[in-house]
């Protein structure tokens, strides 16, 4: 419990941060109509690839004297984060691509 | 870069230092703006770039301004190490996104988010050996990772597998209960993890036991869901990766990485209590509760079926007034949206009004009506949704329903023993008269009887959906 708590004061920043983004994140989505549903969700889903920063700190501090499985592993979590960047958001704006090209059609 | 700027707390901070947390003030911002803007057809594309260059932002700040130590910054071998695994990754990702067909775009938004899922608890996994005994915080919320990270990985897979009909649905009574059995070990090995004195570099055989759990739960948990429920877990999972993200930033103190991860995983929340409440339905109704399982009590409704031949069928179309399509996850599987929107403009070019009537469930993700017609160029205006088109109904010639069954089932409303009693569906039942495509008599996903196919108004088409509306669209043209 103490080491809760101490975890708490220690870290109050990020914990605003966590609580504040919650609603922010509902805010933002809320209202948005059916036809966006999938992009959206393509869009964030490439946003939550925002992991790759600590995959790039994680290989950024990795002992490289030896191959080991750590450094192995870290590599292929960086290869999948940037699968999860870069795809979601190449995918997101082909999809989008499509909505749009169809708009200036009927203008 | 290395100039000292102040001291904060017997620690120094330098020039590069107060950039690199202002790259991800900006990057944190960009993500927030992006993601409104995406929420918006106007300026979605817009708001995809912007998130995308807050990402890339972070990424080259984070790689040329973070300290690996004393003053120190990333070394240079590891470095190229990084170039090299991003550049493979970008390549591979770039590549599969561009090529995919735009019909596979569900499956592949699910395989994406599974990448992120593992990306993280790999990152939980390889961060656990260097927490300290004893900071129950940090290992509470490296453990957490690492839970959700694999469960949205394993289980992203599974739907990817679904969704390309790779892997059927399972589901079995007892499932629920073998799935709760490994959902306690699994949250058992996790609160012994973080409740251990034990040095956590002496414990990797737990937390490496603990990722095993994890992945298999992810997998038992997907693998009964199907059919209509299948948005719901896809848009869960998808919160899952977010949030999985945010308690890897909080290893690292890193405020964009928990802001960008947050804010995806409180969208997500929204959108799967968005499928959810389209189908009448609790979230954890959706999860314990696969539909289907002993449910389909009611059944005693049969009648006849009648059939409509092709000629009948492009009379009637093409004598109306009003007609609206009312298509599935059928027309997906057929592959049937371009000659949709063929049959569409030949129709309107005959005068006849025709308007497409989506449902929220209909398909396999959130909005697939939406994404499948678009790249068939129909236009926006002509998709409607569900509470839109309801009402008028009744004024409505002529109902085609291409694919989709329990989301126009009217059980929904007057039978209390089926399972999607309850559940808003388009009201097809009112129609002056319905077209039914099928391949054949099967029962949709939920396995129970749909009573708007032996509706007197009703007349079946039955055959491949894509095959019967090319046919239909070259008897249209003969008349």
């Amino acid at each position: 419990m103490e080491n809760i708590l101490q975890y708490f004061f220690e870290y109050k920043e990020a914990i605003f941060i966590i609580a504040l983004s919650v609603f922010l994140g509902i805010e933002v989505i809320s209202n948005v109509p059916a036809v966006l549903h999938t992009p959206l969700m393509s869009g964030a889903n490439a946003i939550s690839g925002v992991i790759i920063i600590g995959g790039i700190i994680l290989v950024g501090h990795a002992d490289l004297s030896q191959l080991s499985v750590q450094l192995v592993l870290g590599v292929l979590a960086l290869i999948f984060g940037t699968l999860n960047v870069v795809g979601g958001f190449a995918v997101t704006d082909r999809m989008l691509e499509m909505f749009k090209k169809k708009k200036s059609r009927q203008s | 870069m290395n100039k000292v700027l102040g001291i904060i707390d017997g620690k120094e901070f330098t020039t590069g230092d107060t950039l690199l947390e202002l790259s991800y003030l900006i990057a944190a911002l960009l993500f927030v703006s992006g993601l409104k803007l995406l929420s918006h057809p106007e300026s979605a594309r817009r708001g995809n770039l912007w998130a995308a260059s807050g990402m890339g932002l972070a990424m080259i700040t984070t790689l040329l301004l973070h300290k690996t130590g004393e003053g120190a910054g990333i070394p240079l071998t590891n470095i190229w190490i990084i170039m090299t695994a991003i550049g493979l990754g970008a390549a591979i990702g770039w590549m599969i996104a561009k090529k995919v067909k735009m019909t596979a775009m569900p499956q592949l938004v699910s395989f994406y988010n599974a990448t992120g899922g593992a990306a993280s608890a790999l990152v939980g996994l390889l961060e656990y050996p260097n927490a300290v005994a004893g900071d129950t915080g940090s290992i509470l919320v490296t453990v957490l990772g690492l839970i959700i990270g694999s469960v949205a990985f394993s289980g992203s897979m599974i739907a990817y597998a679904k969704l390309d009909g790779k892997v059927g649905d399972l589901m079995k009574p007892y499932m629920t209960y073998i799935n709760l059995v490994i959902l306690i070990f699994t949250i058992g090995m996790g609160i012994y993890i973080v409740a251990s004195p034990n040095q956590p570099s002496e414990m990797t055989w737990a937390i490496y036991t603990l990722m095993a759990l994890s992945l298999i739960y992810g997998v038992m948990f997907v693998m009964p869901i199907g059919g209509a429920d299948m948005p719901v877990v896809i848009s869960l999972l998808n919160a899952f990766t977010g949030i999985a993200a945010a308690m890897a930033g909080f290893i690292y103190n890193n405020q964009a990485m928990i802001l960008g991860g947050i804010l995806v995983g409180a969208a997500g929340m929204i959108l799967t209590v968005l499928m959810c409440k389209a189908m009448n339905r609790s979230l954890l109704n959706v999860i314990i509760g696969s539909f289907g399982v002993g449910a389909s009590a009611a059944g005693g409704e049969h009648g006849t079926i009648k059939e409509i031949t092709l000629s009948d069928a492009a009379v009637l179309l093409s004598y109306s007034q009003k007609v609206v399509v009312i298509p599935g996850y059928g027309l997906a599987v057929a592959q049937a949206q371009h000659i949709a929107h063929e049959m569409d403009e030949l129709l309107e070019s005959k005068g006849v009004e025709v308007k497409y009537a989506i449902h929220p469930v209909a398909g396999r993700m959130p909005g697939h009506m939406n994404v499948l017609l678009a790249e068939a160029d129909v236009p926006y205006e002509k998709l409607v949704e569900m509470d839109d088109i309801n009402p008028d109904m009744p004024n409505v010639d002529v109902a085609v329903v291409i694919g989709a069954n329990d989301v126009v089932n009217p059980a929904a409303y007057d039978d209390p023993g089926s399972p999607i009693y309850g559940m808003p569906v388009i009201n097809a039942h009112l129609a002056k008269n319905i077209i039914i495509m099928k391949r054949g008599m099967g029962k949709g996903y939920a396995g129970i009887e749909n009573a708007l196919f032996f509706n007197e108004k009703t007349r079946m088409l039955f055959g491949d959906a894509k095959n019967s509306i090319q046919k239909l669209v070259s008897e249209i043209k003969t008349m």
